[in-house]
């Protein structure tokens, strides 16, 4: 069987995100960038599908900036088997996204597309719903586990108060949560091996896809900051600010 | 102007969050429509109907419809969808399921976990862990948005509106609902609590969290926690609060033992009041506290609970 996953480069979680001035967006520039935490989730179940010899190939699918190819390069260090990038700008909305999905699934018939349940950008939570919709397949969102049986897949999805067991027909896309595995490292010999398997840049107007956003961003601003904080000294202290001062006990 | 609201439910009652989004549909305008969509759900189509400024209630029952259903529940919006200008939906883990679907079969952009309503077509949305408020203006015909619950106050009460019937579509049988494991608890729903009290890594084990619970217990509290925590298997997923966890903002959220990493104060910082307790005087959750205090976690709660015992 084969396996699409999609993969998103994104600002790295750690770092503390800063605003531009102009309110335009946030600072870019000399940021450390990284694959989005769950599409790292969206690869290691691929690969672990493929040890397990249930999935014979991975393709890695990126959409954005040229430099999303070192985002697909550690995905096939991971273990993907080649890797796509569709060019486009930094910021391609979800249902743009989607779209482009859609085209690349019928070009490559995978039987099952895995991706991340958000980007940690712009936290939409939106392109794999968005990419199942389209292709009228059956969605499972949020997993914390997948196992393939034939034509079909028992997942279970991490739901508000617990979890969801469901069956799903298959072609169908799934979304990562948390819980799903934990990501390999990637070693320095897979790296070296990554660079010599196929990449592939595609256009998106060579797919018929309309990236146009749907949305404008007016203005982008800091949220409001919290007035700093008194330190307590004891518990006693604690509880008497909590009862008299903010009295919310 | 007219909204259908997508009604989160367990077939008898409202999913907190609903009163909310009724009141970000109501800062939209135009008549609210809500649709109560499941197995058996005549209880919460009835609950839905005293929501205040709801003026009518869609119930729809049928056995495909069970568990989150996303692919059946979207085809079935998708037949009424046309008759409204915004399509709402709470930004749960059902709401995010579903509303996603019911956007990409209308061709429209939908519009993320909205924490203000600036015009009917402009909208500001946390992204980047809550870190940058985006204001965004949509051009789509149709808007289908997702709600976050805790930046509108919940509305109140009314004589109830009318319930009506709707035909339920066919069943797609594209997915099958097998079982819902929830967890059982005596405690408040994270997103409802007035009090939270959230433990981190510096709880140590599971087992520790048993002294969180006891101070819960005595402060009528949810427990929470950190993604850490739950990473190194002291809680389950459904506890943890932040960016890709539950985001909360009750009036009293207690920290403890937790470092205050950018994802998990994305999902608390709205807080109204928030302690510490960390024994490391260096953690950035102190940046977001009303209140901290620099001991360690294993003396510090006990006392708590003590003194709020005595």
């Amino acid at each position: 069987m084969k396996v699409l996953v999609t993969v998103k480069r994104v600002i790295d979680p750690y770092v503390k995100v800063r605003v531009k001035s102009d309110g335009s967006g946030v600072e870019l520039a000399n940021i450390k960038m990284t694959m989005n935490p769950f599409c790292e989730i969206a690869i290691e179940q691929a690969v672990r599908m493929k040890e397990a010899g249930i999935v014979t190939e991975i393709v890695a699918l990126s959409i954005g900036v040229p430099q999303c190819q070192e985002t697909l390069r550690t995905a096939m260090a991971m273990g993907a088997d080649r890797g796509i990038l569709v060019e486009a700008p930094a910021d391609v909305q979800p249902l743009a996204v989607a779209k482009v999905v859609k085209a690349i699934i019928a070009k490559e018939n995978p039987q099952l597309v895995i991706m991340g349940k958000q980007a940690i950008d712009d936290d939409s939570n939106q392109s794999g719903q968005m990419v199942s919709a389209l292709m009228g397949w059956p969605q499972a969102t949020f997993i914390s586990n997948v196992t393939v049986n034939g034509d079909h897949a028992e997942v279970t999805r991490e739901i508000d108060g617990g979890l969801e067991k469901l069956t799903i027909k298959l072609p169908a896309v799934v979304t990562t949560d948390l819980r799903l595995n934990e990501p390999r490292y990637v070693t320095l010999p897979n790296i070296m091996k990554a660079k010599k398997k196929p990449l592939e840049m595609v256009k998106p107007e060579a797919l018929g896809v309309d990236i146009a956003p749907r949305f404008k961003t007016l203005k982008v601003e800091e949220p409001p900051k919290r007035s700093s904080g008194i330190k307590v000294a004891d518990v006693k202290e604690l509880l008497e600010k909590l009862k008299n001062e903010a009295r919310v006990i | 102007m007219a909204v259908l609201i997508i009604a989160e439910h367990d077939g008898t009652l409202l999913k907190p969050g609903f009163a909310n989004t009724v009141s970000a549909a109501a800062k939209i305008g135009g008549d609210i429509t809500v649709l109560v969509v499941g197995k058996q759900c005549a209880d919460a189509a009835q609950a839905a109907a005293k929501v205040s400024g709801v003026k009518k209630v869609l119930l729809c029952e049928a056995p495909h419809y069970e568990g989150s259903a996303a692919e059946n529940v979207a085809a079935l919006v998708l037949t009424i969808a046309e008759q409204y200008s915004h399509i709402l939906a709470a930004a749960s883990s059902h709401g995010k399921n579903v509303a996603p679907r019911v956007a990409a079969l209308l061709d429209v952009q939908q519009i993320s976990e909205i924490s203000a309503v600036e015009t009917p077509d402009t909208f500001v949305r946390p992204t980047y862990a809550g870190n940058a408020m985006a204001t965004v203006q949509s051009s789509d015909r149709l808007k289908v948005i997702t709600v976050r619950a805790t930046a509108f106050d919940p509305a109140g009460e009314q004589a109830a509106a009318p319930v009506e019937n709707l035909a339920a579509g066919p069943d797609l049988g594209l997915s099958q609902f097998k079982s819902a494991e929830l967890s059982k608890s005596e405690r408040p729903e994270l997103t409802a609590a007035r009090i939270i009290v959230s433990g981190g890594r510096g709880m140590g084990s599971a087992e520790n969290f048993k002294i969180l619970e006891a101070l819960a217990d005595k402060l009528g509290a949810a427990v929470g926690a950190s993604r850490a925590a739950v990473d190194s298997g002291f809680k389950p997923n459904e506890y943890q609060v932040g960016q890709t966890g539950k985001i909360v903002a009750p009036e009293l959220y207690i920290a403890v033992g937790i470092s205050g990493a950018i994802q998990h104060l994305a999902g608390m910082k709205d807080s109204k009041v928030i302690v510490a307790i960390n024994k490391d005087a260096e953690a950035p959750i102190f940046s977001v506290a009303s209140y901290w205090l620099v001991e360690d976690l294993f003396k510090a709660v006990p006392e708590l609970t003590n003194e709020l015992s005595s």
